[in-house]
């Protein structure tokens, strides 16, 4: 599987990414990509801003950890996952990852797999900005942890 | 000497973004237990369901882990990305 991996604060481009897996997986029957996007509303009071640290290096050998478990349960040709870090506007996408493979249901799976380890595993933490100027850091979803459990 | 790194909403908690210590040997439980022994928001902010996993040297360590001095050891809270 080839497989890049991106934590990076710039914006990225669906369709170049996809080009870009598409020129690594060779023969891919099936593509399927998931975009995170930063909600405005979570609470009572509307989101001005998110901001997302990260642990540099970590994050990185932690994502080609559970990508590389993916590859060992699903025939997967190629992985793009792409995490923005900084500073996000509501609307802004957060989280990339394409997943190439020769028929769908491998790709479908590994990208929900991917995306629910990502969430439980790898070091990131958001804080909440809100309009009327109070943040907070966002606690850990129990539902987060109970996703990543029907794969074990 | 070690250096210890804090993240997330363990730095708001603790006060401090890194500190460098003393480290006559041990582990990373070792470590946890002598950080909590600083009491108040350590204590808190340490206690078990608050801390996600330890870091030694860049490598994530599941249960307990000997840290070598010169160690860059991160304490991660549970996290939130995605």
């Amino acid at each position: 599987m080839q497989l890049s991996i991106s934590v990076t604060q710039a914006a990225f481009d669906l369709a170049v990414e996809e080009a870009r897996l598409a020129a690594e997986a060779g023969d891919a029957g099936a593509v399927v990509a998931f975009v995170g996007r930063v909600r405005g509303q979570d609470g009572p009071v509307a989101l001005a801003s998110l901001f997302l640290e990260h642990y540099p290096g970590v994050t990185e050998s932690e994502i080609a950890r559970i990508a590389g478990e993916a590859a060992a349960r699903w025939p997967l040709l190629a992985c793009r996952v792409v995490h923005r870090v900084g500073h996000l506007l509501p609307g802004e996408g957060i989280v990339l990852v394409l997943m190439a493979s020769s028929h769908r249901q491998a790709a479908f799976c590994a990208a929900e797999f991917l995306m629910d380890y990502l969430k439980t595993q790898a070091p990131f933490w958001k804080r909440e900005c809100f309009v009327d100027g109070s943040q907070h850091w966002v606690e850990a979803k129990a539902t987060d942890d109970d996703a990543c459990l029907r794969w074990s | 000497m070690i250096l210890v790194r804090y993240f997330g909403v363990l730095k708001d908690k603790l006060g401090l973004e890194q500190e460098r210590l003393d480290w006559p040997g041990g582990t990373t439980r070792d470590l946890l237990t002598l950080l909590r022994a600083r009491g108040g928001d350590w204590e808190q902010g340490l206690a078990p369901g608050q801390v996600f996993r330890l870091v030694v040297n860049q490598a994530i360590v599941r249960g307990d882990a000997e840290i070598p001095a010169d160690a860059e050891v991160g304490i991660l809270p549970p996290v939130t990305g995605g």
